[in-house]
């Protein structure tokens, strides 16, 4: 699964993309985040305020119930704040 | 119908002209340009840089404007949108569309601008004196945006 990271949580996680392999039950986007979460403080702190996370899998916006898969690229961003 | 994603500067009335050259149903041209303001929140800003998730920039910006095809009879519609560093007074985005008359042309544009301020995966890092600052999302726009849901709840999200 790729893993993409804009504006500030490229910040705080120090990164802005990786191939990840979540453990098998890791299925849907919240579940996802709940795993990303327990990765380290950085993620930690970045993932603390669910509400200011944004997610886009395959580059559509997804849902905490929206289901996600190995070949998946999934994005994580703060509300989007262009025009 | 067009939507084009770039660095670089855009001529308004080449691309107005460009847009409704040769269309003669067109009686309504309603356009929109957002440029960079050197205030925001009391700060001043030297700077911003635009980023953006490239992949799914023109796809979203390809839907809203599907949509609003879909919801007005538009004759032609554009959306331009810059990436990358820009100063107080540039532009920064430009959205028309034409019709035969003047409401479907002003409702598209504001249509279109609500959504892609809250849709289009673009961000903005201002450079203040405090250094430089993300820019948070406002619930104005949420709100803005949501006006249009009610026109038709099936569109929404």
């Amino acid at each position: 699964m790729k893993l993409l990271y804009f504006a500030w949580l490229k910040t705080k996680t120090g990164r802005s993309e990786e191939d990840v392999t979540p453990p098998e039950g890791v299925a849907t986007v919240g579940a996802l985040l709940d795993w990303l979460e327990g990765r380290g403080p950085e993620f930690a702190d970045a993932l603390s305020d669910r509400g200011a996370i944004r997610v886009a899998v395959n580059q559509s916006y997804a849902k905490p119930a929206d289901p996600v898969g190995p070949n998946d690229e999934v994005a994580l961003f703060p509300p989007v704040t262009g025009g | 119908m067009a939507v084009r994603v770039q660095a670089e500067d855009f001529d308004v009335g080449q691309e107005l002209a460009a847009l409704t050259r040769g269309n003669h149903a067109i009686g309504g041209l309603a356009v929109f340009v957002g440029l960079v303001r050197d205030l925001a929140g009391g700060s001043e800003i030297s700077a911003m840089t635009l980023e953006h998730y490239p992949a799914m920039t023109e796809k979203m910006l390809a839907e809203i404007e599907a949509e609003a095809q879909a919801r007005w009879p538009l004759e032609a519609s554009l959306v331009i949108h810059r990436y990358g560093r820009l100063e107080p007074g540039d532009q920064i985005v430009m959205v028309a569309a034409a019709s035969a008359h003047r409401q479907a042309a002003f409702e598209a544009c504001e249509f279109l601008m609500d959504w892609l301020k809250t849709k289009a995966p673009f961000w903005k890092l201002e450079e203040t004196e405090e250094g430089a600052q993300w820019v948070d999302a406002r619930d104005s726009d949420d709100t803005a945006a949501a006006r249009w849901v009610k026109k038709d709840p099936d569109a929404a999200e």
